[in-house]
């Protein structure tokens, strides 16, 4: 090709190029204001508060540098939010993603009612989580609830579960899980249903137990399904709030704080205290934990495959 | 209307295993829904009955419900609900669809930093955005008149990255070839993403609408922060704040809790096939 024709081809593309630049940021202008404004320009706004003893109700904020920030690694209310966030996560993530799994596969064996039973276990994650902590409140209740009844028929104690330090956080997160566990059933069934048959066939033709099938050909072929679950899994947790409130109405986080998670505490000091600044560097530390953990899933977790 | 069964591994070969699966399997619903169960149970008993410990009311009642439905504003929380569920969802699907379509489909400069820049708004926690959303809020005085109000309460949601990342990923499976025609027929570029390329990802929408609507309509955290009025009060948080202030009246908490949820059955009901679809559309696109 010579350079003449070269540029002749080339004018009328770059003006379909020029044509479609034009028309691409005439579509994108408005979502890109609103991502810059509702979505960065807010993170920017959060970081910079962290910096003030800010509160919406005084006139004056003044400047203090890092002192939130150090102040943060001295709250020991903090600490105790953290230490229960960091619990909330690896009891819910798991613990859903084991059940999720488990029942995913023996659906995956039936025939008839799968659709059917599939709903069923799906309708906790539909359920409005306002509504469903106010029933996980009756049916825990200590002196009145079905649990209890349950267990003196089992002539086991009743007990304290939501007024108790000790079990408040391990009801709460029972709770998480119940609502989450439908969706991971429906995950890993979709995972299970992309694996291809002829690699069990291939596997029982040399001999393979259903055990070694599972450990050899199904987990290994699910890890993008099971990434994806840790990951937004993790996301979520990390950021527990409506249940927590809801648990505990008259006592957020309670008892004792046993149940305070970073979001809880961080609402709590925002709109209660009304210590904008000293929140805000709490959800920076918060967004920060979050950006580490799911760096270091995503780099330790994926696994690459060939078969 | 369910879709087809999976069917991976093999089916277990003898019946004593078949009828063990079922048995596990209908227990652990069982389990799943023992909940729903109780609190429909407890919204049917009279006070009296609350703390006999029985599973079935003895004298059914609906006192409770005529009572929730007398002392609160129910009828207009669960309209606020619609409402914002309703507005938001279309401005996700029509934003979304025309952010996605135009990432998958057109070629410019800045292409792949816009839409790293769009995902990389997911990792933003929301407990840090509310406090600058709040003051923003407040300091454009958004929340003394009632549509100002309502759009503090939508704004935040209007468009998700999440659905940019989803609908992105199915409008790149579209053929070009399609849009080249609808070029040449003489269509504007806003006619061709309108009329020839949104019809043919009606499913990925479909999905899309169903959980933008449902996070919408479930929102508790920024709904509680920036509503003020309680007339303007959504449906979770009219039930927190009735059931808060209901001490031990369960029966009237759970005829609340009740109210709340069977709207949403009543969706999952008819949207069942489309919600499941959609997440698997997602765990796989994802």
């Amino acid at each position: 090709m010579t350079a003449t024709s070269a540029a002749q081809s080339r004018r009328p593309r770059l003006n379909i190029r020029q044509r479609q630049t034009l028309t691409a940021y005439t579509f994108l202008a408005v979502p890109l204001l609103f991502f810059l404004i509702v979505r960065l320009l807010p993170t920017l706004v959060a970081f910079r508060l962290s910096l003030f003893r800010y509160s919406i109700l005084r006139p004056e904020q003044p400047f203090l540098g890092f002192a939130n920030y150090l102040r943060l690694a001295q709250d020991e209310t903090f600490h105790r939010a953290l230490v229960n966030t960091g619990l909330y996560t690896l009891i819910t993530v798991p613990v859903q993603i084991a059940l999720g799994l488990l029942i995913a596969l023996l659906l995956s064996r039936v025939r008839r009612f799968q659709g059917l039973l599939r709903a069923l276990y799906f309708l906790p994650y539909v359920t409005p989580v306002v509504a469903a902590a106010w029933v996980w409140q009756w049916l825990f209740s200590p002196q009145f609830g079905p649990v209890n009844t349950f267990l003196v028929w089992l002539h086991i104690p009743p007990q304290n579960f939501l007024n108790s330090p000790a079990q408040a956080l391990p009801v709460t997160a029972a709770l998480v899980v119940w609502q989450n566990l439908g969706f991971q059933i429906v995950l890993f069934l979709a995972g299970l249903a992309g694996i291809p048959r002829s690699l069990y066939e291939a596997a029982e033709l040399d001999g393979a137990s259903a055990w070694q099938l599972f450990w050899g050909v199904t987990w290994p072929l699910l890890n993008p399904t099971v990434v994806f679950s840790v990951v937004t899994g993790t996301i979520a947790s990390l950021q527990l709030f409506t249940q927590i409130v809801n648990l505990n109405f008259t006592d957020q986080g309670g008892p004792l704080g046993s149940t305070l998670s970073v979001a809880v505490y961080i609402y709590q000091l925002a709109f209660g205290r009304y210590e904008m600044g000293y929140a805000s560097a709490m959800t920076v530390a918060l967004f920060v934990i979050i950006l580490l953990i799911t760096l270091f899933q995503l780099r330790f977790l994926t696994r690459r495959f060939e078969y | 209307m369910t879709t087809p069964p999976i069917l991976q591994p093999p089916a277990p070969a003898t019946p004593i295993t078949r009828i063990l699966l079922y048995l596990f399997l209908f227990i652990g619903a069982a389990l799943t829904l023992f909940p729903f169960a109780w609190m429909l149970l407890t919204s049917l008993k009279p006070f009296a009955e609350l703390f006999d410990l029985g599973f079935f009311p003895h004298a059914p009642t609906t006192a409770n419900y005529s009572q929730v439905l007398g002392q609160t504003a129910y009828l207009r929380w669960f309209l606020n609900s619609l409402l914002v569920a309703g507005l938001t969802t279309l401005s996700v699907l029509f934003f979304d669809a025309l952010v996605g379509y135009t990432l998958a489909k057109f070629e410019f400069p800045g292409k792949q930093l816009i839409f790293l820049v769009i995902l990389a708004t997911l990792m933003i926690p929301t407990e840090m955005l509310i406090i600058p959303w709040y003051v923003g809020v407040v300091k454009l005085k958004l929340t003394l008149t009632d549509p100002g109000a309502y759009f503090s309460v939508m704004f935040p949601g209007l468009m998700s990255a999440f659905g940019v990342f989803l609908m992105r990923q199915f409008f790149e499976t579209l053929p070009n070839d399609l849009l080249e025609a609808a070029r040449i027929d003489g269509l504007s570029e806003f006619q061709i993403f309108r009329k020839v390329a949104m019809p043919l990802v009606r499913p990925a929408l479909a999905s899309l609408a169903i959980f933008t609507f449902l996070g919408n309509y479930n929102a508790f955290l920024w709904p509680l922060i920036v509503i003020q009025n309680s007339d303007l009060r959504t449906l979770p948080l009219g039930v927190a704040l009735f059931s808060g202030e209901a001490g031990t009246q369960w029966g009237l908490i759970m005829a609340a809790s009740s109210l709340a949820v069977i709207p949403v059955l009543i969706v999952f009901a008819v949207f069942q096939k489309q919600i499941i679809e959609g997440i698997v559309l997602t765990g796989m696109k994802g």
